[in-house]
């Protein structure tokens, strides 16, 4: 398909500005402005119109495939969201507002809606406070290690590093890195666990905290969660929670209880708001007792009249994370979603996400090897190492799967387990639309043994083949060029 | 309603299949004494009663007031069709494009918006967007660190102090030394930025236009800046590049800025848009997604993501950053917006902005207790010195249907009766005259 640049005529236009009301000023002098024009497109709204229409259709996406993308938790977005972010009311209104003298009460729903958010999100979790400011899941895990940072630094305990599994995405280890701590790696044992000989080995006075992800990524809960927490709380360290899987747990158990001390959530897998392609997300972080006082800047707060009004007042707070209150707009949607579901709603929606993935583990562990054969949380975790015995990787399977209409499961993560496909499910999808993907992964499985060159070939219905990625690395084209 | 379509049937079909007797046994994984303490969660509701609720609160929230704030964040017109274009589900219901062949639409979307970033800042790559303009400097800053092995940047005080105060918090665990530099009757002072550059100076940031609205060419700098082996990094506005020198053509290494102008609404702070843009020779070192055009085995031209040996996803603890998802869809609005606007509209509305704004001030500068600053020349917004208390008058305005302006002695010492004031295309000369007759009788009474 042609680019937008590529459909450009010279002279023709897409949209009219209102003619100017105001007399001619003095032209700005001419250092100061642009010799280069932007080279821009020039196409009617027409145009505009039916190429980014004709683009979406080239996307697979939930509301036209079954997407079960392990740890993405895409679970099907409800309409009804999309129609409260854009009430005028919310999105029309200018984020300095409430910070003008006076300006608190034109911004008292707004307020309101962050406020309630806040305590929902701890009440769920077990957490003390919460902030929804950070902007995304790995925005809130750098937002949380800086919490981390600033407490051990408020308790002069010197703190050199973070334990992290081998198992964990790799957003953990790059916001530790990023925060300033090293990263120590902590294997994962014969059983999908952390390998608790290695973890007691690596735990001592200059751990700074223990990033966990639970259920963890292998999409299995680990029973000795606990005893993990009690012993990095005897050397001073932190817990942090990475919300990734929370869609496996509402209500079945709380981060909080456990004994984590920070926890980010990612608005965009539990709490239904879209993907949209690739943000924008949410990441609120909540913390324990302790750590409530470093929360970052502004908090809402409620006045003894009931009123909401921004407290800076908080010469402990780490300071500004956010350019403002987070992404407000995904926080509506979230907010609306669990106004809806509610409490039997939100534990309802776990077990059926979990009762989802061991169907779909059940059905499909005598075709491909289980990472770990048992029960799991919302996720399942196979192998496709058999197939790869007869030249078909996961890579091939994956691309099988969007010949038949499926987005494909997460592929080669976690890192640990051979030729992975992650397949998170969802509590939405139906139980037909699994039993015809997994038919299709049996298929696939059946075909790797009597003609794997079709899965080599695969897709072959798509507009495009599969690209040469060694191309687009060595010699990088990263924009039109005139 | 949960959005759930398993029937108790097919419930008990898959339990089977399972070879567990009831849900429970899916969660015994789970030890007894780790269940919830509590979880004191409202009974759900329906879509209407959600839908009424809130809107009840969106009527809290004031939207009536004409507005003249801006400081980074704008109240540009948004045509309906990015608003239609960008509620398309096959849009926002997708994800990050890993699969390419079932991805086409997002991927050739993502190079378009790249190649418009490196269009409107006159840089060579930009990546596939990040999540606002302060975390978008604060990337730009450690890209500097990391390219240069040096630790001190010169930061000057005419760039957003939200976005400085981002900057400080990211960094408080790295020893990254900052120097701030002053604002001089609206402009960067040159004298202070030579007298702390040295070569230990891994970067030197500007804004364009600076906090007070000014515009400068800053050109001098970046000679200056490259001659002691530090990278130059701009903090810009995209509509104001319709017309203002671009960060390119003044030599600046990395450009980087608030998308949210560019068809974004302001949502109450969120979801915006941060943008980055480099030189060809920085690529390694960018943080973030980065799509590339590339062929299938026939020849086809296709989209990837690529150079992902940068990201966290595979170089863990070593990646350039930890992003992870960005604001495509915010810049897919972007993108839809410049589309829309095309070359010569977005001239045509960066010249709007300017004349508009040029009106105001002569009209603001007739009314008594008013003096409009003008050291410098400015785009869409500039300062008024007022004979009272910055904070009162804006309290008086809101009173009168105005929300009047952003008042400086907030983030500025000394300034408290320093009144920021921005206008777009939207503002008539009908509501500047009425603005300016208003703030006359909240300045006297």
């Amino acid at each position: 398909m042609q680019l937008i640049f590529e459909k450009s005529r010279v002279g023709r236009r897409g949209f009219q500005l209102p003619e100017t009301d105001v007399p001619e000023a003095f032209a700005l002098p001419d250092k100061y402005c642009r010799k280069i024009k932007a080279c821009l497109p020039e196409v009617s709204e027409l145009d505009v119109v039916r190429h980014f229409s004709n683009l979406s259709s080239r996307n697979f996406s939930v509301d036209t495939n079954f997407y079960p993308l392990g740890s993405c938790t895409m679970k099907y977005n409800p309409k009804f969201t999309e129609k409260i972010a854009v009430m005028p009311g919310f999105a029309d209104l200018h984020p300095l507002l409430p910070q003008l003298l006076g300006g608190g009460m034109l911004a008292q729903g707004a307020l309101e809606v962050l406020y309630h958010m806040e305590r929902l999100l701890s009440e769920i979790t077990g957490m003390a406070e919460f902030t929804v400011q950070p902007l995304a899941g790995a925005h809130g895990e750098l937002t949380g290690v800086m919490l981390i940072a600033a407490y051990h630094k408020n308790n002069s305990s010197l703190k050199k590093h973070i334990i992290i599994p081998d198992s964990s995405h790799g957003t953990n280890p790059a916001s530790a890195a990023i925060a300033g701590y090293d990263v120590v790696v902590v294997p994962t044992d014969k059983d999908g666990f952390l390998d608790m000989q290695a973890y007691k080995k690596a735990l001592n006075q200059e751990t700074a905290a223990v990033m966990l992800t639970c259920p963890d990524t292998l999409g299995l809960f680990n029973s000795k969660i606990k005893e993990i927490a009690d012993l990095a709380h005897s050397v001073g360290a932190l817990m942090y929670y990475d919300g990734a899987n929370l869609n496996a747990i509402l209500g079945k158990c709380r981060p909080g209880d456990i004994g984590f001390d920070v926890i980010h959530l990612n608005l965009h897998k539990t709490f239904a708001t879209p993907h949209g392609g690739g943000g924008p997300g949410a990441g609120p972080v909540g913390v324990c007792e302790k750590l409530v006082d470093f929360l970052p800047v502004s908090r809402v707060i409620r006045r003894i009249d009931g009123t909401f009004a921004l407290d800076y007042r908080r010469h402990k707070s780490i300071g500004y994370i956010a350019p403002f209150y987070g992404n407000f707009a995904v926080i509506l949607k979230a907010y609306s979603y669990i106004l809806m579901l509610g409490k039997s709603g939100l534990i309802e929606a776990s077990e059926n996400a979990v009762l989802s993935a061991n169907y779909c583990l059940a059905r499909l562990k005598d075709y491909y090897k289980p990472a770990y054969d048992k029960i799991c949380m919302h996720e399942c975790v196979l192998s496709a190492s058999r197939q790869l015995e007869q030249g078909v990787r996961a890579l091939d399977i994956a691309k099988y799967l969007i010949d038949k209409g499926f987005h494909p499961p997460t592929i080669y993560f976690p890192l640990i387990v051979k030729e992975a496909i992650m397949i998170e499910p969802t509590e939405t999808e139906s139980k037909e639309t699994l039993d015809v993907f997994i038919d299709v992964m049996i298929e696939a499985a059946l075909l790797a043994k009597t003609n794997p060159s079709a899965l080599h070939l695969a897709p072959l219905t798509m507009p495009i083949g599969r690209l040469d990625e060694t191309k687009a690395a060595r010699e990088p084209n990263l924009r039109w060029q005139p | 309603m949960n959005y759930i379509s398993h029937t108790e049937l097919e419930k008990k079909e898959m339990l089977k299949v399972i070879g567990v007797k009831g849900i429970d046994d899916l969660f015994k994984d789970i030890p007894d004494d780790l269940r919830p303490k509590s979880f004191n969660i409202p009974d759900g509701k329906s879509e209407f009663e959600v839908i009424e609720h809130l809107k009840l609160l969106a009527r809290k929230n004031a939207t009536h007031l004409t507005n003249f704030v801006g400081a980074g964040f704008y109240d540009h017109y948004i045509p309906a069709a990015v608003d239609a274009l960008a509620s398309d589900p096959k849009f926002y219901t997708a994800y990050t494009p890993y699969q390419a062949e079932c991805s086409q639409g997002w991927l050739q979307a993502v190079y378009e918006y790249q190649t418009v970033i490196c269009e409107l800042t006159g840089l060579g790559v930009s990546n596939a967007s990040l999540y606002d303009g302060g975390t978008a400097l604060y990337e730009a800053a450690m890209m500097a660190v990391r390219f240069t092995g040096r630790k001190k940047i010169i930061v000057d005080s005419g760039v957003n102090l939200i976005y400085r105060t981002m900057l400080y918090a990211y960094t408080s665990n790295l020893s990254i030394e900052f120097v701030e530099t002053p604002v001089v009757h609206g402009q960067s002072c040159r004298e202070d930025i030579y007298k702390n550059l040295d070569d230990k100076t891994a970067a030197v940031i500007v804004q364009n236009p600076n906090f007070f609205g000014a515009v400068d060419d800053f050109s001098d700098i970046v000679e200056r800046v490259h001659s002691k082996g530090a990278l130059a990094i701009a903090s810009v506005y995209p509509v104001s590049l319709g017309m203002l020198k671009s960060p390119g053509e003044m030599g600046f290494d990395i450009a980087t800025g608030e998308g949210q102008s560019l068809g974004i609404p302001l949502s109450f702070g969120g979801p915006y848009l941060g943008f980055i843009a480099v030189k060809k020779e920085y690529i390694r070192q960018m943080p973030g997604r980065i799509v590339g055009a590339t062929v299938d085995k026939d020849g086809r031209r296709g989209f990837v993501l690529t150079l992902q040996a940068r990201e966290q996803h595979i170089r863990r603890e070593r990646a350039t950053s930890n992003i992870c998802s960005n604001e495509a869809l915010c810049a897919l609005r972007a993108l839809i917006y410049i589309s829309l606007l095309g070359k010569v509209g977005l001239e045509e509305l960066a010249r709007l902005n300017y004349e508009k704004a040029e009106f105001a001030k002569s009209v603001l500068d007739k009314v008594p207790g008013v003096k409009v600053k003008r050291s410098s020349p400015t785009f869409n917004e500039f300062t008024l010195q007022l004979s009272k208390n910055a904070d009162e008058a804006v309290h008086r305005m809101i009173g009168k249907g105005f929300a009047c302006g952003f008042p400086l002695g907030r983030f500025y010492k000394g300034m408290d009766n320093y009144l920021l004031v921005a206008v777009t295309e939207k503002r008539t000369k009908e509501e500047i005259v009425n603005f300016a007759n208003s703030l006359e009788a909240a300045l006297c009474s």
